[in-house]
């Protein structure tokens, strides 16, 4: 599904963020993207809708190449590409059922969106979303009225009322409790399985990732370190993508 | 207590270079005042000065009792004045928006040509005076309400126009970034990544610009651009004393309620 050869980003500093990445992610798959600060984790997946610019190289979604795009054509792409994001980046001032129904903007003409007047498919399948995310009941209060939980289902059903044929997630529970997050990513796994949506989830916490994830890729200096299964990562593996560390004591420790 | 005295007692707040320059700065200043009372004392004509208090009386005098009966003719000039105020205040926010666009530098569709024309509009519209675009209106298209109402909107592009770019150079740019991910046109992100971050801003500003706006208009008269202005200048003209009074006092309640109105719906929209 998404195809991505060769990626480079060299910042206008002179940092390398992404060093001739390859990674291909197939239809369906929940990919964990793990590694320290500053590996590069954000900078990858915004090359992928490109709000990052890459330097060079191919990012495939289905025959289309992203990096080739003009303006008009890289927006009509990004619809098809869902986005959800670490502090939730709703449109605060603005209703549940607006931020929702955002994402149609690539779909509907600029007077319709001005007005709020969008076509009743997209009104029906707003409605459908947020009661698939348990909000159906909030749809006319203003964003900044929601718990950080509830804020991210918003940001879930946002990104899923594009109709997305990947979703891009951007650390998706740094800014929630440890219980909420698990809700958090549970909902995102089941609604991936259910429309066969393959996603790429960047993400600090490596027991939340190994819990969650089917595959886990490391990244470390804007380069591939580790790419394989949740149960693969161990001391060796973590290191590797992390730098020297003591990895063990502290669960033992919690273990007993 | 012994195994840590080879660690200095002495802590410097500022550095040796930085207190000499602070010295020199006061040093400076207390120098210039010293040298303007000189020549404040040598330019004044100490005689008018011993005779203030009595000449404050007289005019004191002269302006009690105000004369009331002039009120119902101020009625209709203070008509104009609010509405000088509340129009000249519409037209320039209606043109400030736009050029906020333009000058914000995370908005301006050209950074290096439309971004510094937006830039001198907004300096160009603050340095100057509202009575002075008043005084040239006035010269331009004649005296009147419409001079009046032109010098007040092009006094208020620069000062919203200004608090209004700066706003939106602050607005969050994660929701801009959320909106762009969705393949939202140009448009659209301004739409809904950042009218809605602005518009408590917007409101604040505007509503603020009307109230200064009040106060501005009352004087615009004295030029000749309409208004309550117009019969301050003839009351004072005439010598009419006890008219400038009702005229000021007239002023001063106007300028109260517009305060009152302003707070509210600042108060309302925040």
């Amino acid at each position: 599904m998404l195809e991505i050869a060769n990626l480079s980003k060299v910042y206008k500093t002179g940092d390398k963020a992404l060093i001739e990445v390859d990674l291909s992610v197939p239809k369906g798959q929940i990919m964990g993207l793990i590694g320290p600060s500053g590996a590069g984790k954000s900078t990858l997946i915004r090359c992928i809708n490109r709000l990052v610019e890459p330097t060079s190289g191919k990012v495939l979604l289905g025959d289309v190449d992203l990096v080739q795009l003009s303006n008009r054509s890289l927006r009509s792409q990004r619809r098809r590409i869902g986005m959800i994001f670490q502090e939730y980046s709703l449109i605060e001032r603005l209703t549940v059922m607006e931020n929702v129904l955002s994402g149609r903007l690539g779909y509907v003409p600029f007077w319709r969106s001005w007005t709020r007047r969008f076509p009743s498919q997209d009104i029906q399948r707003a409605y459908q979303l947020l009661d698939r995310v348990g909000l159906l009941e909030h749809c006319d209060k203003r964003a900044d009225a929601l718990s950080g939980g509830q804020r991210q289902r918003v940001g879930i059903a946002r990104a899923l009322t594009q109709g997305p044929e990947l979703l891009l997630v951007d650390e998706p529970t740094a800014s929630l409790d440890p219980k909420t997050s698990r809700q958090i990513m549970r909902l995102l796994t089941e609604i991936c399985t259910e429309r066969n949506l393959p996603a790429i989830v960047n993400i600090h916490d490596v027991p939340l990732a190994q819990q969650f994830m089917q595959r886990i890729v490391g990244l470390r200096a804007g380069k591939i370190v580790f790419d394989g299964h949740p149960k693969a990562l161990n001391e060796e593996t973590l290191t590797a993508i992390y730098g020297e560390e003591d990895w063990n004591p502290s669960r033992e420790e919690a273990e007993l | 207590m012994s195994e840590i005295s080879h660690y200095s007692q002495l802590w410097h707040h500022r550095t040796p270079r930085t207190r000499l320059l602070m010295w020199i700065g006061w040093l400076a200043l207390i120098a210039l005042f010293v040298w303007c009372w000189q020549l404040m004392n040598r330019e004044t004509i100490w005689f008018f000065v011993a005779d203030a208090p009595r000449q404050a009386a007289d005019i004191g005098n002269r302006m009690w009792p105000p004369r009331w009966e002039y009120l119902p003719e101020l009625l209709m000039p203070l008509w104009d004045t609010i509405n000088i105020a509340t129009i000249g205040t519409i037209g320039g926010v209606v043109i400030a928006v736009p050029v906020a666009f333009l000058a914000a530098s995370n908005t301006t569709p050209s950074a290096r040509f439309l971004r510094p024309i937006a830039l001198f509009i907004i300096v160009t519209s603050r340095s100057i005076n509202a009575l002075i675009w008043a005084l040239l209106l006035v010269a331009i298209i004649g005296p009147g309400l419409l001079a009046g109402m032109v010098a007040i909107a092009l006094r208020s592009i620069g000062f919203v126009g200004k608090l209004l770019y700066e706003a939106i150079e602050e607005i969050d740019p994660l929701q801009v970034e959320a909106v762009t991910a969705t393949g939202a046109g140009r448009a659209q992100i301004i739409n809904y990544g950042i009218i809605p971050q602005i518009m408590p801003a917007f409101w604040g500003i505007s509503v603020f610009r009307w109230d200064i706006n009040i106060r501005e208009s009352t004087i615009l008269g004295l030029v000749g651009a309409g208004g309550i202005g117009l019969k301050l200048q003839g009351s004072l003209n005439t010598l009419a004393w006890g008219q400038v009074t009702v005229i000021l006092l007239l002023i001063l309640c106007t300028v109260v309620v517009s305060e009152w109105i302003s707070a509210k719906l600042r108060h309302a929209i925040i």
